[in-house]
């Protein structure tokens, strides 16, 4: 078993500013081969490959594959290099970026990309009628607010210059613009396929990407063929990748052993783990890696007693997260902040809450609840989540407090966490994972005041108006060569956060993908941190 | 019978329009949200506005209603508010083979259950009546979930006979279809060996066999057909106990059936298609409650359609 | 197909046959075992209910098998089995035999209802049971669950209420053929009194059926609970019952099989149980076993 969370390592590629020009530091794997063909399993249906509203971590690194967009990343790495754009350039402002799109990409329909396309991509993303998740990233876009009104039906801040050349305003200078042009939402589509197809482009899906899609049955499975016009050269090695549908983890599981699957897409279940890392053939082939997610218990600050800091405090002190590890089997490592080991920002050899029920007993005593106090604990219903919170729900009684537990379905916690009436909430399962590898992207929507309004995700209404203007002040340093200096400001943040105790992180998970014996490729793509869960372009088989 | 046909019929579009309006009012009560799911977790409270008016869920409850009414007029149930597609073509999809698997499981039920149930009246109180009751039981008390990893892991990984997942050929359609039907065959069993031992009992049995019919012609002409009724009833009910299991079952078995596509809906509140799934099966109780009710009368003449 | 004579029942000295058969005494000795083990269970168990113990698990957070301190073994968050399956008697009890129980009573009630009278009655009765058949309960459990707090008293009702059309169906059916018989029709033409034919007649031709309905819905009901639990309108954790610790550890039942295997065993020896007694019941109850036993 291949450990890739040497976080040292992965760190020192943020030693240097994360997005240094966009250079692309990727060298090709010398065993890879072209051909051959793979197959994955999946539980989920595919819900849609439509890049603008495709959001889940299913279809993320499937869009990814079948599209791109200007900005791309490093494979199996949080590193920026450019995409569709071969080059750009940033005004002294700040404001305005300028693109080079590559010459000669093809949609897999045939006809060739140009800056009109990107033009069309953005608006649509923005237009309201599209219905898209993500258009919210865009903000920083002159002319969003009147694509948001209905007042326009074109983003204003972004032209054509010349067919190979795309120009974009932005409204202030925003240090994550970049990333966003590297999410899937900023995907290029062609037009004429969009409008053929309407709402059911989802569907029927036609980018520019290393795939293209051969067959969808609905229910049953999905193939994705090589494009063999793809602009970037040598890749994708794999000639077919067969997603099969409607598949239980632990059948998945049983099928890989029994060598008729590849890779199992929803990774190994808690069921069969210690049974495959035990046996050392098998564990061969597991790969580890770290996620830029973490799992955090969110305390409701607007509820007493959880307005008081001291209660806060108390409950972070109050859990044993070895022992929560342990009973997830080892696959995370403790928190004690809000971002990830492996994330920009984060602070090294912050010590946060020691576990201390003790001290967090005489606490409770100090804010005046010596005889502790009731509450509730919601959670999402699968497993191991219920699991992990009564492993909580017992740390809490040590010292005092009674929380009951809510175990819910997924929809009706998110429900309740919105609409402030859960006083603690487990995040496991819904647990915040980065959209991209960038500090702001943990606070504004769950930490931040924008977040805290009724039916936000920022479950604990935490509104502190001081450090929302410190956020906004660490973004609006666009210049990469000052990205140290902003990384040090958000760092500063969320020792702030940690300071109020308006969470409690629990740990950080642990990814683990489980491969053929036939499948090759360098072991970050198997844990790619942003083409969740693997990097479909790049790996190859070696038979 | 035609008008009772007819009156059956009308009763029935009655019961599917009632059925309606209780899933659809109680899923507008439902607190969670459905906006906010398909804003994402990113979006601002003016995109979550914007979205709820265009799908029309800031109508008042009888406006929406309405409009779900005329849409099925159209044969449009909507569209799934997580995968955008359309909620018909996602049930179309699937319901081929839920039924297929209904079918194997009800043939599964019938040959393991009437056996046994007849096979332990016939020789009440022994060894072999005893066995084959508390074979029954173990039958209705498995988890299905277990019974079917069990059999996959021997038949598919062990033993390498049938295919551990998948659909396609009759070999795909053995595991799950016995999976679903083992709990149905220890209901039959049971109650065809309860049935049954009743009707051996009666006095019209010992006529028969005084008169000097064979044994065999005894149970056939005589005794099976007066205690097969209540598990004729039954098989109208199946159906509805079928919804539970199919979900376990088609995920075990990679059975690309409606099962899954309700149960993700269900966890994740996606309206139209838990709308759309559960008239679907509305649409399966009625009928089979009346076929059974028009098939009792073949089975007892004295049993009259009024 | 011949008309049999349906003669009377006997019922004098049925409690007293009762118990002169082993196997009727066998069911009565489990159920109360049963019994008295949910009631006892906070004197009787050999751990705290809900108490995760750091010997319960191994290093690497696997459960202990059965033996030494832990007879049944031990669940995935060390909490010692037996002590679970102690406590979570109450919760099967409640829901295997009341919730059923209450199901079993409607049921018999509207089946045998519209079935012996028929006419606009019996179709307005049916047409109704078509309706909660058609109902979709889960749909309900959710939205009971969002807007209750969950208890096992909502889940039993739940259950009680999606569970009884299956019965009256069945016992629909049986009584449309049982009123059509000759003599019954006789009883009629003489005046004799609804209740007398319905108790004397029909039902205990009925019993079969309900004792079928009564014993095997133990089962099925003890598992439906767990997956309304998992929806969150039941029982929530840490609070165990047969079916969720199945329900909750079946996927390791590979890697655990002590956790699926003893609550099921569980399960099944309750409604075996209650079968033993049923069928005993059923035969001394039998209008056709005159002079014998």
């Amino acid at each position: 078993m291949k450990s890739l969370l040497a976080s040292s390592a992965l760190l020192m590629a943020f030693a240097a500013p994360a997005f240094a020009q966009g250079t692309d530091t990727y060298t090709p794997d010398p065993n890879a081969k072209p051909g051959g063909s793979i197959t994955i399993t999946y539980k989920d249906d595919v819900a849609t490959l439509d890049p603008a509203i495709g959001y889940d971590w299913q279809n993320w690194s499937m869009i990814k594959s079948l599209f791109d967009g200007l900005m791309d990343y490093v494979p199996g790495t949080t590193d920026l290099r450019p995409g569709l754009a071969e080059s750009y350039e940033i005004s002294e402002d700040g404001v305005t970026y300028t693109f080079h799109l590559r010459p000669g990409v093809t949609f897999h329909n045939g006809r060739e990309m140009t800056a009109d396309d990107v033009v069309y991509s953005l608006s649509r993303v923005t237009n309201p009628e599209t219905q898209s998740p993500g258009a919210g990233f865009f903000g920083m876009i002159e002319g969003y607010d009147a694509m948001l009104d209905g007042s326009a039906t074109t983003l204003s801040g972004v032209t054509a210059v010349d067919p190979q050349t795309v120009q974009i305003k932005l409204s202030r200078p925003d240090a994550t613009f970049l990333h966003v042009m590297a999410l899937n939402f900023a995907s290029v589509v062609p037009k004429e396929t969009v409008e053929e197809f309407g709402p059911d482009f989802g569907r029927n899906p036609v980018g520019t990407g290393a795939y293209k899609l051969a067959d969808w049955t609905l229910g049953q499975q999905v193939v994705f063929e090589k494009n063999a016009d793809y602009w970037r050269e040598g890749i994708p090695y794999l000639d077919q990748i067969t997603f099969e549908i409607g598949q239980e983890p632990v059948v998945a599981l049983l099928r890989l052993q029994n060598g008729e699957v590849d890779l199992p897409g929803d990774g190994i279940p808690p069921a069969k783990f210690q049974e495959v890392m035990g046996d050392p053939a098998q564990a061969e082939r597991v790969i580890q890696g770290g996620q830029l997610q973490t799992g955090y218990i969110t305390m409701n600050v607007t509820q007493p007693p959880f307005d008081n800091v001291q209660v806060r405090q108390a409950v972070n002190m109050a859990i044993n997260k070895d022992r929560i590890v342990q009973i997830i089997n080892g696959r995370a490592v403790p928190a004690n902040q809000p971002l990830p080991p492996t994330m920009p920002g984060y602070t090294e050899g912050y010590e946060g809450y020691a576990f201390d029920p003790e001290g967090a007993k005489a606490l409770l005593a100090e804010a005046g609840f010596a005889d502790g106090f009731e509450t509730e604990l919601f959670v999402m219903n699968t497993d191991p989540n219920p699991r992990i919170a009564q492993a909580i729900q017992q740390d809490l009684a040590a010292i005092g407090i009674t929380a009951s537990i809510q175990a819910l379905a997924q929809a009706n916690v998110i429900e309740a966490g919105g609409a402030g009436t859960a006083p603690m909430i487990w995040s496991g399962g819904m647990a915040w994972i980065a959209d991209f590898p960038d500090p702001a992207n943990f606070y504004y929507p769950i930490l931040g005041c924008a977040g805290a309004v009724e039916g936000g995700w920022n479950w604990s209404k935490y509104c502190n108006e001081d450090l929302d203007a410190q956020a906004t002040q660490a973004d609006s340093i666009s210049d990469p060569a000052r990205s140290d200096e902003r990384l040090q400001m958000w760092s500063d943040i969320y020792t702030r956060v940690m300071e109020d105790a308006v969470w409690a992180p629990v740990f950080n998970e642990e990814r683990y993908t489980m491969r053929s014996a036939r499948m090759g490729g360098a072991d970050n793509l198997y844990v790619d941190p942003v083409s969740i869960p693997v990097n479909y372009d790049y790996v190859y088989v070696t038979e | 019978m035609a008008g009772y046909l007819l009156r059956r019929l009308i009763q029935a579009v009655l019961i599917l329009l009632g059925v309606t309006f209780v899933t659809f009012f109680l899923l507008y009560v439902l607190p969670a949200d459905p906006v906010r799911q398909i804003a994402g977790r990113s979006a601002t409270p003016e995109t979550v506005e914007s979205i709820r008016k265009q799908l029309g869920l800031d109508q008042p409850f009888w406006i929406q209603y309405g409009r779900y009414l005329w849409g099925l007029l159209h044969l449009d149930l909507g569209r799934s508010y997580l995968q955008r597609s359309e909620v018909a073509e996602l049930i179309w999809a699937r319901l081929p083979p839920s039924l297929l698997l209904m079918a194997g499981a009800i043939v599964c039920e019938l040959v393991l259950g009437l056996t046994m149930g007849i096979v332990a009246a016939l020789r009440p109180g022994t060894a072999t009546d005893n066995g084959l009751m508390i074979a029954s039981f173990v039958g209705v008390s498995a988890p299905q979930f277990v019974v079917g990893l069990l059999l996959l892991y021997l038949f598919g990984v062990k033993l390498h006979w049938l295919p551990i997942s998948g659909y396609g050929t009759f070999s795909h359609l053995i595991l799950p279809s016995l999976t679903l039907g083992i709990l149905g065959a220890g209901w039959y069993s049971r109650m065809m060996r309860s049935s049954m031992v009743e009707v051996l009992r009666q006095d019209f049995i010992r006529t028969a066999r005084a008169k000097g019919l064979t044994r065999r012609r005894v149970i056939l002409r005589h005794a099976l057909p007066n205690a097969i009724l209540p598990v004729v009833a039954m098989i109208g009910i199946d159906i509805g106990i079928f919804m539970g299991g199919i979900v376990v079952v088609e995920s075990v078995f990679g059975w690309p059936g409606i099962g899954q596509l309700a149960w993700q809906a269900i966890q994740r509140v996606d309206i139209p298609i838990i709308m759309g799934v559960t008239l679907v099966s509305a649409v399966a109780i009625v009928l089979g409650n009346l076929l059974a009710d028009l098939v009792a009368p073949f089975i007892d003449p004295r049993i009259r359609l009024r | 197909m011949a008309d049999a004579a349906l003669p009377e029942p006997r019922r004098r000295g049925a409690l007293g046959r009762l118990a002169r058969r082993p196997l009727a005494l066998l069911g009565l000795l489990i159920i109360g075992l049963t019994v008295a083990a949910a009631l006892a269970a906070p004197w009787i168990a050999p751990f705290g209910r809900d108490e995760q113990l750091f010997e319960g698990l191994t290093l690497e957070g696997a459960p202990m098998p059965p033996g030494g301190a832990f007879p049944l073994g031990t669940d995935l968050l060390g909490r010692d089995l037996l002590t679970r399956i102690l406590y979570g008697a109450r919760t099967s009890l409640v829901i295997g035999v009341v919730a059923n129980g209450i199901a079993l009573f409607i049921g018999t009630l509207v089946g045998v209802t519209a079935g012996y009278f028929r006419g606009w009655i019996g179709s307005i009765l049916m047409r109704f049971t078509d309706l909660m058949m058609a109902f979709p309960a889960l749909l309900l459990a959710i939205a009971l669950a969002a807007i209750f707090s969950p208890s096992l008293w909502i889940v039993a009702m739940v259950i009680a209420l999606v569970n009884w059309v299956q019965v009256a169906r069945v016992l629909y059916t049986e009584t449309t053929s049982l009123a059509e018989r000759d003599f019954v029709q006789a009883e009629r033409a003489i005046g004799a009194g609804t209740g007398r034919i319905l108790g004397l007649h029909i039902l205990p031709h009925l019993l079969p059926t309900i004792i079928v309905y009564g014993t095997l819905g133990i089962s099925t009901t003890v598992l439906l609970e767990a997956t309304l639990s998992f929806l969150g309108i039941g029982v929530q954790p840490p609070q165990p019952s047969w079916g969720n610790i199945i329900f909750e550890n079946q996927t390791y039942f590979q890697a655990a099989p002590w956790l699926v295997f003893f609550p099921g065993m569980a399960n099944l020896l309750l409604a075996l149980a209650f079968n033993l007694v049923g069928d005993a019941l059923r035969d001394v109850l039998d209008p056709t076993q005159r002079g014998r036993g």
